[in-house]
This record gives C-alpha cells, structure tokens and sequence, in this order.
C-alpha cells in the first residue's frame, strides 16, 4: 500500500534559470545559509561560461580575459550541492509537472523554480540594424566579437575605424569607453537632449558632454538614428531624422534592456506592462514554486537594471527557501561610474522631484566640474544629487540621504568638503555598500563582534565594497573609525617609535639621504626601536642600495635570519638555502650541495621553490658551510630575507613539446635581475612556457606566460594565507618591453607598499587598482619612469653576493661564534635524532632518554 | 687607580668585544647566558634561553625600546623582555614567563658577571617551560 506522506530524504531539488550575476549571488547565499543541505540547485547557463561579471564587461578591452572577470572562485562549482551546466538553455517550464525542459532535451523536476534570466540588449527597430558590423553591448561573446570585427576591419579597410554608439545612457558611454580602447573614433548619439538622461539633470549632462568630447569622443544629442546603410553587407553609414549623416564601419547599441521574459510568458504566468515577471515583494509568482529575481523580475510595478536589487532579491530568495521571511526593501537606484575616465554620480533624488525641494549647484566649466545637491525646503535634510567630474564625494554622501547634513551643504561639495564627510555619526541602518547591501551598522558589528581587524576582513565577512567599490573610502573610514574606538591602532605609525608609515620612512630617508638608523630615529622617531621599525629601516636602506646589510649600524637591524643570513629553525639551528636561478642545476652543482650536506650533517629538503634546503645548521657552521658553498659556485638564495625568492620556471621551449618561449632562460635572467632586491615583503615571481602554466605563474607576484607573439605579464599573485590569482597587467610584451614593466612595478611597490604586505594587496590598496598602477608602470602617469628605472638600474649594477662579501670580512664573521667567552666550544644545547636516513631535531622526551640522541649535527646519522 | 672587582665576579670579554645594540652570548658554569649591549653602552646580563621555543637564542633577538624601558625582543616568536629586570613586557599572545638576569658590570672596558650560586644550578630545561 502506498504512503500517504513521502518522507522526504534527500534534499529538494532546487532549478535555477539563467547563469548571470544574480542567479551566482543566490546559488552563494543559499550554500552559505542553508548547512542542512536542504536544498540541491541545478543552474541552466545559456552562455558557455560560470557566472561572470557584467559589470565590470568593458575592461575586457584593456587586457583582461575573460576568466579575470570570473565572480569568486571556482569553490562553489565543486560544491556536490551545485550543478552548473553551461551552455544550456531552459526551453520550456511545466508548471503542473514541476519540470523545465533543456535545450538537451533533459527533463528536470524541481521543487522550486528560480528565473534569473535577466535581459536582451534592445535594439531599435532601424532598417539596416542586422548589417555585419552592428553589435550589441551585452555578453563575452558580445564583446569578443565586437573586437575581433573591428581588428580584423581595420586590417581590411587600412585606416583607423570609424564607429558609432547609439544610446548616450551609462551602457552607451560603457560601450563608446570600449570603442576607444580599440582606437575606434567614436561618435555618441543619443535620441534625448542629454548624455546619460535617466541620471543626470541637464547640467550635469551638459558637464558630461564637455568632459567626453574633451577625450576625443563626438557627441550629438537630439538625435534619431533612421537608418543604416550598408556596403556590401556591411555597416558603411548612418542617416539621421535630421541633420548630417555620418560615415561609420561599426555600430554598437546601446538603448536599453528588454526583460528575458518569455519561458515565464510561455508558461502563462502574469507579465508586466514592460515586460518582466510580476512578482510580489518576496519576489514570488503567483506560482509558489516559482520566484524571478534580477533584470527579468518586474518587482513594485518595474524591472530594474541594476545589480544591486537584483543581489537584493536573491539573498530574498535563499532566505525564504530556507523558511525566512524577507521582503524587498525598494531599490537604491544610486549609480556611480568611471566612464571613459570621468567619473559620474547620481544618486537619491536626483531630479528634485519631491515638492519643496532646494538645490545647491557648483558648475566649474573650466575644471568640467558639476555638482547638485538637492536638499529639503530648510536646506538641512538630503535627498539627492548628481555629481560630474568629480564624485569623491559620493560614498560619503549617498548613505545621508534623507538625513541632515549640518552645516552649510555647499561645503560637501568642495574637494575639502569630501574629506570632511561623515563616518563616525552614520546612523547604524545606513546603507553604505549598496552594491552589496551592507549597512554601517553591519560593518562596525563586523569590527566589533566579528572581531576583523582591517579593511581586508570585513571585505571578506560582510562583501561590503566587493563590487563596484565605489563605497571603498567610506567603509575604510568605517572600519578605521570603530578599530580606534575599540582601542585597536590604526593610525599608519608603523610602531611606537615612528608615527609615519612605510611609504612615507621610504620616502624621507630617499629624499633626505638619511643612511643610518640613529640619523633617522632622532630626527623622525623616538627611542631606539624594535621588531617592527628596526627591520623596516634595514629594508629601506638595503632597497636604496646603502651596502651590504650587516655594514655599520646597518647590522643591528636585522633580526636573526638577515644577520646570519640564514633561516632561524625552531631548535635555535638555521637552514641554508642556496640560490639556484629558474630551478636550473648541473650535477656538479647539485653533487657539490650533497657533499656539504654530508659534511655538515645537514637534512636536506628539496623546496617548493624549485630548490634545496639544507637544515640544522648551527650558527658557527654558517661560515664553513657558505665557504663551501661559494667555491663551488653558489651564492646567497636570500630565503632568510624580505627580498626576491624565486623566479620559478617550467621547461619551457626548449625541451617540452609545447613551450612557445624559453621560460627557463627568462625566468634566470629574471633572477639575476631582481636577486637581493630588498622589499616590504617576499617577492616571488614565475615564467611559464605556455599557456598550459607549468610553473604556476598566477600564484606569484609577479607571473609571465609565454604567448606566440611574446609575454603576458600577470601581478599580485600569492600563495600562503590568502590565495590569490595574480591579475593580467599587459599582454604581448617584447622581452625588453616585458623586463622594464616588471623593474618598475617592483620598484613602484619597494617604495610604496606598506611594511609586510604583499604585491596583491598593494594592488588592491592602491588607489585606482591594477589600472591605476598600469598606468604609472606602462604609461608614466606619474612621471616617475625614469626614477624607477634608474632605481632599478642602480640595483642591478650594485648587486653584490652578500655571502661572498662576508666571507672576506673578518669583522662580520666574528658574530658567528658561539659564545663570546669561548670561542672553540661548541654549543650543545642542540640534539639530533635519526629519521628515514637524516637528522632531525630531538623532542623534549628524546632529549630526556639521552639514548637516542645522535648528538651534535656533524655526527653522521645510521638509520 | 683601579679597583680590582671582587673575586667571585668572573671576566666575560671586552667591551669592544660586544656589538651595540645586538646581544652575545658567554658561557658561565656552563650556563648559556645573553649579553646584551644597549646604545648607552650598558651591558645587561640575562637567561640565553627562550622560554616559549625551549632553543638559546636570546642573545640573537633585536634590540630596542619600549616606553622608554630597554627591551631585547624573541627572534623566535617575538616577546618582549625588559633587560634590566627580565620581566616579560609582551608575551605575544601567551601568558608572560620572565627571564633571570645576571649582575653584569663594565670595569675599566672589561666586562664582568656575578653568577649568584643558587641561581645558576640545574638546567635552565628543568624549569618545565617549553
Ligand atoms: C622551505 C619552504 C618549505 C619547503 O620545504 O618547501 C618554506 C619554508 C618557510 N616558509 Fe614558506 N616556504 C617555502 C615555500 C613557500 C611557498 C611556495 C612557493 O614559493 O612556491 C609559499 C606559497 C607561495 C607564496 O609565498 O605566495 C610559501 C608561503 C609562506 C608564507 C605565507 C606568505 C603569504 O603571503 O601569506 C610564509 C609566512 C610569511 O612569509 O610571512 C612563509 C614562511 C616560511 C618560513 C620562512 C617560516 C619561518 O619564518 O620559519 C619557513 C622557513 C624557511 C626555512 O628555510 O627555514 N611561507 N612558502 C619553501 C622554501 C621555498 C624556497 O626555495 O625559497
Ligand atoms: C556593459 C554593462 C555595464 C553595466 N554596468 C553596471 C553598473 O555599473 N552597475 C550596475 O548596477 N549594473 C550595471 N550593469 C547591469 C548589470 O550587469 C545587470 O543589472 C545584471 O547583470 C543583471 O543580472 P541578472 O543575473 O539579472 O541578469 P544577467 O546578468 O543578464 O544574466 C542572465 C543570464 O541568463 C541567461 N539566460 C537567459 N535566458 C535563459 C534560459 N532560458 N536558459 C538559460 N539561461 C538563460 C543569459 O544568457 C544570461 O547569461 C551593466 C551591464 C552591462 C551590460
Ligand atoms: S607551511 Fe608552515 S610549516 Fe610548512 S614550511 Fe611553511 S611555514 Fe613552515
Ligand atoms: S557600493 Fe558597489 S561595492 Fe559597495
């Protein structure tokens, strides 16, 4: 007889249509709530890709592949509660079988049915509009397209290539951004009276225009694109309802978004009148196994085109499928933007529409500056502004809409005004990471409570600023206010001897030519140091080339790796670590390690970092042990020092059957080049042969992988704690061209990074990010070029091996000796037991059963 | 005149022997003990044995302030010790453990120590600190 009730035993099965940016957020949030393992969820992908950003679409055409633009990591993929099937498309819903079919002809049952299918890009109905050479603004693919067109035109037309965008709203500019990069000239039309119509008033549009023609981008206004000739089935010119017409071999639009809206149309659920699912403020159909979320979904009587609802909805979504009862709070329509390099705000009211509303403007045609704050009839409260040219003040302004100001609003507008702005009084329910939803008050209880120390933690435990990063600064502030009230430093002093940070002890020990500490701490510090400055210091001045590190004063800097120049074990023994460029060694070479291990008694390890360790070593033996060493030919591997480790390389080109470049010769001249460099932290760079990327590359900070036409160069990779892929800096390089970029990002974090932080972080610290640091390193932004460079170049040329030069130096190698009373003996606090045909440090039991010790190091082991 | 120091008080080294601001260490009655040179040219005496590693490397730690107090610090896991006393200013995250110190006295550029007998029996192991 069968069961009334089903017990249900393995999780619901969960389908999610439309792989976007929305439908990753939810899979994110459902997996991060749901630990019972309620639900499983299956995500239809029409793209032949994970989930990506679309946001950040356009920075494909300043270098970036498509896999930078990957959300998060591959992590929830693996999850065995996820399945991803890329490249398949939902075909049809049956809403009384609870199954879609799949363009695979697959049938899924689902318990719940999520539609995340987002939008098409519209395009207007103009003769002409399906012409080789008209494009939309949407996908990878969309783009990839767009630049293959155009590089293979330009080659076909041998002339610069002529384009056009229509629609003058952000994905318009987004688009004619991307035009540039691919050295299109590009004409903006736009149908309204106004760039960006639906953000900005009319001066701020005004001021837009300014700025953007000013970059070399034409723009018409008022005008209605009628049709689109062609030649030869392809885009050759546009006609206009008025006006002249314009000659163009490339046409992208950019006019709007159209909700995907047609399985749940097919499937007879309520349609908006603009399109879009009708769902309620659950983001429920009237379906109660089906929900919409994102573009697709028309929520409060409209479809928004932002991601930040749209992340809104999904976290809705996870938390009602798990039993919750979230509603939607109303969208934050706030937008900023750095569209072709000018930066655009527009936030709250932004059109005065309220009754009763004030507006305080400061246009400065001259600086193409535009800034509107709209205000209560009292002039105290915010409701809204637009801000042109210059949106430093956005993310402090933003979350006191509706609140009061004080003061005079005016002065928010100055450049000061920004600074000054609010942190510490933003009310708890503020909303300051509107991409992603995070209150003020949800940052400081992630300081407070959640116990995150610095800007990186709180990223990583609320996803405040994980997006577009425009509420950065504020949450900096945020995070620096609450530390400070918790008692917790956070001033940049680097310790309590000095008050300046890093960068900035860099900066005036250069340009003071200051070389000693004692110089430097009376004038600047107070004290005589420690753990923290006195290596900082030592490190600023090996970096300026002051010497070898234990000259002078300059020993008492170094903490015991760098002033033995070896690696401190836990015994109070050291390891050394030969230098062996590119992991490449002959016999002879590696016969001579052996025979001084053998000598010494010493473990030997080979690295992760394509070397030999040898362990146990006391601190008399150093001496012997390098003397040894240096004869045969090796030298200082620098393991012990914040400085170049390695430059790890695969075979490459000249054994392996798909190496298009010698990564093994590169990755040794690279650390020839770079050796004894003396940084804020490790450097660790890569060369791989190919794309296959043998020698993990992307895990370092700096990585190199071999193209046919040359070198990619990817940084701020690291391994450790805190694993991150380095990011594409520039594609194929020349070697030459290659060397010098890498000499002055390295040079550019030696003097600028803060004490123990590595390339990643700087990166991600750095103001503007990886594009602002291209642009210091590629295009000179700065105008710091040659400095770098000549920096570099003195390193180069005075790099010597320091454990050469202590060999000859009868003053640096009197510290080795053991004890000062007793030169001769040997200190025997140290014990060695044998283990797999090597020595090892005793434990406290073995040292107590005397019997199995082997004693001192130079004893040979019997195993 | 000189004062020739008393008996009991055993010769280390010169003065020149020791680096400013970086420790070394002597040996007494088979005790390793670190000497440390502040800039001041004081010599202070105390325990070469690291309490939190169980390893002798005091004497190899950096050498600084801390409020005005001058301090060697673990090059091992980085606590703090005041070398005048020996208390421990800093654990660095562990419950503090003070080091001995030795009366250590500079005489015509000659450094010398004191070993206080009761002080200096048994292995500094068999304090049970690790
Ligand atoms: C010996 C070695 C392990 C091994 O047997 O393979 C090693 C050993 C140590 N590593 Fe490492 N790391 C070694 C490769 C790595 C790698 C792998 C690599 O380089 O490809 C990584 C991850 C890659 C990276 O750095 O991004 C690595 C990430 C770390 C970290 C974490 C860094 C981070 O950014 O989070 C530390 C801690 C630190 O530096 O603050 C560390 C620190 C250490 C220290 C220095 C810890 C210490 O203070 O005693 C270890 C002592 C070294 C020594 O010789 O006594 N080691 N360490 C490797 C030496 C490679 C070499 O030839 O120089
Ligand atoms: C160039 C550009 C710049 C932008 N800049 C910003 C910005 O700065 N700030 C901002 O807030 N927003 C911006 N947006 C808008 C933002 O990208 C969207 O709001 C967001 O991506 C919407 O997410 P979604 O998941 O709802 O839809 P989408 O990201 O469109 O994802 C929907 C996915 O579903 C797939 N799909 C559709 N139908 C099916 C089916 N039947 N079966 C399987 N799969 C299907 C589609 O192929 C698509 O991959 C920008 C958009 C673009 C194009
Ligand atoms: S992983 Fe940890 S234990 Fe292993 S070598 Fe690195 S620091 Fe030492
Ligand atoms: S507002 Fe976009 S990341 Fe915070």
């Amino acid at each position: 007889m069968p069961e009334t009730t089903t017990p249900t035993t393995g999780p619901q099965q969960l389908v999610i249509v439309g792989g976007g940016m929305v439908a990753r957020r939810l899979v994110d949030a459902l997996r991060a709530r749901d630990d019972a393992g309620r639900w499983a969820v299956t995500l239809l992908c029409e793209e032949p890709r994970a989930p990506y950003d679309r946001v950040a679409l356009t920075s494909y055409f300043t270098g970036r592949h498509p896999e930078d633009l990957a959300l998060g990591g591959q992590e929830l993929w693996d999850d065995p509660l996820v399945t991803l099937r890329r490249g398949v498309r939902a075909e049809n819903i049956d809403r009384d079988a609870r199954t879609v079919t799949t363009s695979t002809g697959q049938v899924l049952p689902y318990d719940s049915l999520v539609l995340a299918t987002g939008s098409y890009a519209a395009v207007p109905p103009v003769p002409g509009k399906d012409l080789r050479g008209a494009f939309v603004y949407r996908t990878i693919d969309d783009v990839a397209d767009l630049r293959e067109f155009v590089e293979t035109r330009r080659e076909e037309l041998d002339r610069p290539v002529r384009g056009a965008v229509v629609g003058g709203g952000l994905l318009g500019l987004e688009a004619a951004g991307a035009l540039r990069a691919l050295e299109v000239e590009t004409t903006v039309v736009e149908f309204a009276p106004r760039l960006m119509p639906l953000q900005v008033d009319e001066g701020g549009g005004e001021g837009l225009k300014r700025l953007i023609e000013g970059l070399g981008v034409s723009v018409r206004t008022s005008t209605a694109t009628s049709k689109i000739v062609g030649e030869r089935g392809a885009v050759s010119r546009m006609r206009f309802s008025d006006g002249p017409s314009l000659d163009v071999d490339v046409v992208v639009f950019a006019v709007g978004v159209r909700p995907r809206d047609e399985l749940a149309r097919e499937a007879g659920l309520e349609i908006g009148e603009r399109g879009g699912v009708v769902v309620d403020d659950a983001c429920a159909t009237a379906d109660p196994a089906i929900h919409a979320i994102g573009e697709v979904a028309c929520i409060g009587g409209r479809c928004l085109g932002l991601v930040a609802p749209g992340y809104t909805m999904a976290e809705i979504v996870a938390d009602r499928l798990l039993g919750g009862a979230g509603t939607f709070p109303g969208a934050d329509l706030s937008t900023k933007l750095k569209l072709l390099g000018v930066d655009v705000a527009s936030f709250g009211d932004a059109f005065a529409q309220e009754p009763g509303s004030l507006e305080v403007v400061i246009s400065d045609p001259v600086a193409g500056v535009y800034k509107k704050l709209v205000m209560s009839d009292d002039a105290r409260t915010l409701r809204g502004g637009i801000l042109v040219g210059d949106a430093s003040a956005y993310s402090s302004l933003r979350p006191m809409v509706g609140r009061e100001l004080g003061g005079d609003p005016a002065a928010y507008l100055l450049p000061e005004g920004a600074a000054a702005a609010p942190a510490g009084d933003l009310p708890d329910e503020a909303a300051v990471c509107s991409c992603n939803n995070v209150t003020a008050g949800e940052i400081r209880c992630a300081v407070g409570e959640g116990g995150c120390t610095d800007l990186a933690g709180v990223k990583a435990c609320t996803l405040a600023g994980t997006s577009c990063g425009s509420c950065l600064p504020l949450v900096k502030k945020l995070v620096t206010s609450e530390l400070a009230a918790a008692g917790v430093e956070v001033s940049s002093a680097l310790c309590e001897h000095f008050e300046q940070s890093r960068a900035q002890l860099f900066d005036i020990v250069r340009v003071q030519g200051l070389r000693t500490f004692s110089e430097i701490i009376e004038r600047h510090g107070t004290g005589r140091g420690c753990d923290i400055c006195k290596p900082v210091i030592g490190s600023i001045l090996a970096s300026l080339g002051t010497g070898h590190i234990l000259d002078g004063e300059q020993a008492t800097l170094q903490d015991t790796n760098d002033h033995v120049m070896a690696n401190l074990q836990k015994d109070g023994s050291y390891s050394v670590v030969p230098r062996i460029p590119g992991g490449e060694v002959t016999p002879e070479g590696l016969i001579a390690i052996g025979e001084v291990a053998r000598e010494f008694g010493l473990y030997t390890k080979i690295t992760g970092g394509q070397r030999i360790d040898l362990f146990g070593a006391r601190m008399d033996q150093l001496p012997g042990i390098w003397r040894r060493l240096v004869d045969a030919g090796f030298e200082s591997g620098h393991a012990y020092g914040k400085s170049l480790r390695t430059v790890k390389s695969c075979v490459g080109s000249t054994w392996c059957r798909f190496g298009v470049q010698d990564s093994v010769g590169l990755a040794i001249d690279l650390e020839l080049r770079y050796r004894g460099l003396r940084s804020p932290h490790k450097i660790k760079l890569g060369v791989s042969g190919c794309a296959r990327e043998c020698a993990e590359a992307r895990g370092k900070d700096v990585g190199i992988i071999a193209t046919d036409k040359g070198w990619n160069l990817y940084v701020g990779g690291n391994g450790g704690f805190t694993p991150k892929h380095a990011r594409l800096l520039a594609e194929d390089l020349d070697t030459e061209t290659l060397v010098r970029t890498i000499d002055r990002f390295l040079m550019y974090y030696v003097r600028t990074a803060d004490r123990l932080q590595r390339t990643a972080p700087w990166v991600e610290e750095h103001e503007g990010g990886l594009d602002a640091i291209r642009a210091v390193v590629m295009d000179d932004s700065l105008g710091i070029a040659d400095d770098l460079d000549a920096a570099m170049a003195a390193h180069v040329g005075n790099y010597r091996d320091e454990w050469a030069a202590t060999l000859a130096d009868p003053d640096k190698l009197a510290r080795f000796a053991s004890f000062v009373n007793a030169p001769d003996a040997v200190d025997d606090s140290l014990a060695y037991v044998g283990e797999r045909g090597q020595a090892r440090p005793a434990t406290p039991q073995e040292r107590s059963d005397a019997s199995v010790l082997i004693a001192g190091t130079t004893l040979e082991v019997r195993s | 005149m000189t004062t020739a120091p008393p008996q009991t008080r055993v010769r280390l080294c010169a003065l020149t022997d020791l680096v400013p601001e970086r420790g070394a260490v002597a040996l007494v009655d088979g005790l390793q003990v670190a000497l440390v040179r502040t800039h001041d040219d004081v010599v202070h005496g105390i325990d070469n044995l690291d309490p939190y590693s169980g390893a002798h490397v005091i004497a190899r730690g950096l050498v600084g302030t801390r409020g005005g107090v001058p301090t060697v610090i673990s090059p091992m896991y980085k606590q703090v010790w005041d070398l005048r006393t020996g208390a421990c200013l800093d654990g660095a995250g562990s419950d503090p453990v003070d080091l001995r110190t030795w009366p250590v006295a500079v005489v015509d550029g000659e450094v010398w120590i004191e070993p206080s007998s009761d002080e200096v029996t048994g292995s500094p192991f068999d304090r049970g600190v690790t």
